[in-house]
């Protein structure tokens, strides 16, 4: 029966006067995510709030579902619009709605009306009164509840009347875009994609990098990855993934220096392309899925090893997590699936029995100064030959 | 220059094989089963197919039936008279080195409440007559051997385990699952006391979704698949007639240039073999005693274990030429357990991990094979540069 949304939100109500760009972003993004959806749909933004109505044949699942996906919505609020054709029809139609819309009325109820509309003949504590009186005459099985019922009826009067009773929660956050952008290191892993979905969740656009160290990882890892970029931008709007191939550095590495350090060392140059295309793409950080000790490269040490190497700030959403509560997001965002396929991530491939957990930074750079002669020259290259896919 | 040495997984189509399709699809698409001409039209396909396999199987076009493929006819073969014969025992035999579609059939037999005797196989990959013999029992409903195996090329003494078995007990059936072994070698169903045989049609450069069930017409069998009735009732659903026809192209096409072509696989697999020894720390899996070049083994398939190279890395590395070559068997490639076959065989662990398989076609090329060796002397060297320490 219903054919619109009312779109709540939360946080983005309070930018004072920046508002119209946050309520622009998520009318953005609400249009970018119903694109994928049957039917199609009139986004409109007016008094605080934002509609979206449904021009004809539309799947009602499917559009929460995707409406559910964007940031910046607190509640979907399923509407029936009606014209003001006088107070008594509007009961009726306020009953009519109770009888399509909850089949089982042993249930108390209150009705909240706002009249945004000054000029209409009633106020609100009387239109509450009277509407309740109207229901309660239609159906005597009902009852009033002012402090916590069951239904709370909520009645709007604008240039149409709004009527609606539901609210379908949504992810909260703030639109896609309003805070910027950050360079994501996806490996292919759980973490990542989790970490990603969180900072998105603020707000933030997400690109990606991922290491492809071709012929250790295979094209069925790479496209893993283009996977698991694509689960996130279902969030986070299309994931501009910047594919880099690192064999080179990772053999070199191998070669010059210890291999207890290889994997931090390996994690440093990692940073070190990340932050160098982040910058040329006008990200404002990194992100990455890291989390205090879940392995050698990502004790505290070692993250003051691989931390020193950029300027920009490292957002690490994860920091805190144990691994369960990652896999719980991971699967609630349909990641995790995608993440334990088992393909071998350039991480792994080389790493040793048992790798360094408390590097020391300066026998590190100590090491990392055998790698002179041509580092400098393979980093370019990597940075040459690296590939764009759009991940959407 | 793109070396496609992984036809044991699948082949490329014979252009022919692919014209009769799109001809049969989008001109002669009656549903063989419609009365009208149309029908009939497409009905002519599949008795040309028939009749194609009956000719080169010499057995009866009767005894013919279409599958979607080796997984089906084995799954129709093994399920399908074990629950015919079920009265008349419940004791399976078939050995340790089956393709997963035999294998994972009998563990679900097994489930049903069957018995199943898996016979090992010796370094060379072959079963022992004797070990056959005695797990025999009267209550043997169904022997299923594969004619060649689909990661080492072992051949398998079919004729002659036909032959015991019927010896010890005419009403135990023969199974042979033949979908590696079908186009590159005879195999005379009648003559080798086989009651049913598998084969596949995109290993001979037919369509993918396509296979065949020789039923003896003796053999008792149910069907696993319900419905229209189409094929005796045996298998129903609409008759696959641009695949069977593809099917039955390609396989005559291979058995009309047959005695050429295996000789040449065979040539080039010695010249392969012998060149890929040349380099150190090689071990080429499931030659027979005495013979180096490779005589008593299929001629299209051969398994190197590269010590201190990983499969995976050493596939994507000549892949990287353009070679695409197999790590394991591709049907197990995408698990992480090591391959049953090569375990079975005695492939020491540290090279289970280590082992590729090549597998030419009639398309294969001695500049492909050149090519190919030349990359493996390229490469090999520098991946056992860099591997993982210890």
């Amino acid at each position: 029966m219903f054919t619109a949304f009312l779109i709540k939100y939360a946080e983005i109500g309070i930018k004072g006067k920046n508002r119209y760009l946050f309520e622009d972003a998520l009318v953005h993004q609400i249009k970018f995510a119903l694109k994928k959806c049957e039917g199609t749909f009139l986004i409109s933004k007016s008094q605080g709030r934002i509609h979206v109505e449904a021009q004809g044949e539309f799947d009602y699942d499917e559009t929460i579902e995707h409406l559910q996906k964007v940031f910046g919505i607190s509640g979907i609020c399923p509407v029936v619009y009606v014209e003001d054709e006088g107070f008594e029809k509007l009961c009726d139609r306020v009953v009519s709605y109770i009888a399509d819309v909850y089949p089982d009325r042993n249930k108390s109820f209150k009705v909240h009306s706002r009249r945004a509309r000054k000029d209409y003949p009633k106020e609100s504590m009387e239109i509450n009164a009277d509407m309740g009186e109207s229901i309660l005459k239609a159906y005597p099985e009902m009852r009033v509840d002012v402090h916590n019922p069951d239904i709370l009826l909520n009645v709007e009067i604008r240039e149409k009347i709004y009527i609606y009773s539901e609210t379908i929660a949504g992810p909260g956050g703030m639109p896609v875009g309003t805070g910027g952008k950050a360079m994501l290191l996806l490996s292919g892993g759980i973490d990542s994609p989790v970490a990603g979905y969180m900072i998105a969740k603020r707000g933030v656009k997400i690109d990606a990098v991922y290491f492809h160290a071709p012929p250790y990882t295979s094209e069925r890892a790479k496209q893993k990855v283009v996977d698991l970029a694509k689960i996130v931008s279902a969030y986070a709007g299309p994931v501009w993934l910047h594919v880099i191939n690192f064999t080179d550095i990772q053999l070199y590495i191998y070669e010059k220096c210890p291999h207890e350090e290889l994997t931090i060392i390996m994690r440093r140059y990692m940073m070190r392309i990340a932050e160098h295309i982040a910058k040329e793409t006008g990200c404002l950080g990194l992100i990455t899925g890291e989390s205090i000790g879940q392995v050698a490269s990502q004790t505290m040490s070692s993250l003051i090893a691989t931390n020193e190497v950029c300027e920009l700030p490292v957002y690490r959403p994860l920091i805190g997590f144990d691994k369960k509560e990652i896999v719980d997001i991971s699967q609630k965002i349909n990641a995790f699936e995608t993440s334990i396929q088992p393909f071998e991530d350039c991480c792994t491939i080389f790493v040793a029995k048992h790798p360094v957990t408390k590097p020391n930074v300066n026998i590190i750079r100590r090491h990392e100064r055998n790698l002179e002669e041509k580092i400098e020259e393979l980093v370019q290259k990597a940075l040459d030959t690296k590939e764009l896919i759009i991940a959407e | 220059m793109e070396v496609y040495l992984d036809n044991s997984a699948t082949t490329r189509a014979f252009p022919e094989v692919a014209e009769l399709m799109t001809k049969i699809m989008c001109e002669d698409y009656g549903n063989p089963s419609s009365l009208h001409m149309k029908g009939v039209q497409a009905e002519q396909y599949l008795r040309y197919a028939k009749e194609t396999f009956a000719r080169i199987l010499k057995v009866q076009e009767k005894e013919i039936f279409f599958t979607s493929g080796g997984t089906e006819s084995d799954n129709m073969a093994l399920i399908g008279c074990a629950r015919a014969n079920d009265r008349r025992g419940n004791h399976l035999i078939t050995t340790q080195i089956e393709h997963p579609a035999v294998l994972n059939t009998m563990r679900y037999l097994e489930s049903m409440g069957y018995r199943v005797t898996y016979l090992p196989v010796n370094s060379q990959g072959c079963i022992s007559l004797g070990d056959l013999q005695r797990a025999m029992t009267p209550g043997t409903i169904l022997v299923s051997v594969m004619h060649t195996n689909n990661e080492i090329g072992s051949l398998q003494p079919i004729a002659e385990a036909g032959e015991l078995i019927k010896r010890m007990n005419p009403n135990t059936l023969f199974h042979v699952d033949a979908v590696q072994g079908f186009g590159k070698a005879k195999i005379f169903p009648r003559k080798m006391g086989i009651d049913l045989l598998s084969a596949s049609g995109h290993k001979i450069h037919g369509p993918k979704g396509t296979g065949l069930l020789y039923v003896g017409e003796k053999v008792k069998i149910q069907p696993l698949i319900h419905g229209g009735g189409q094929q005796m009732n045996l298998r129903s659903g609409t008759d696959n007639v641009s695949g069977v026809a593809g099917f039955a192209k390609a396989a005559e096409l291979l058995y009309e240039h047959y005695e050429d072509d295996v000789k040449r696989l065979h040539r080039y697999k010695h010249y392969f073999m012998e060149n890929i020894r040349k380099m150190d720390g090689i071990r080429i899996n499931g030659l027979l005693p005495g013979a180096p070049d490779g005589s008593g083994t299929a001629p299209h398939i051969v398994s190197v274990s590269v010590s201190g190279v990983r499969s995976e890395v050493l596939l994507h590395a000549l892949e990287e030429d353009g070679i695409y070559v197999s790590a394991g068997s591709a049907c197990a490639a995408r698990k992480p357990q090591p391959s049953v076959t090569l375990k079975a065989i005695g492939v020491e662990r540290a090279l289970l991990d280590s082992t590729i398989r090549f597998s030419f076609s009639v398309y294969t090329t001695k500049e492909e094979i050149d090519y190919t060796l030349k990359a493996m002397y390229d490469k090999i060297p520098m991946l056992r540069k860099y591997t993982r320490r210890r």
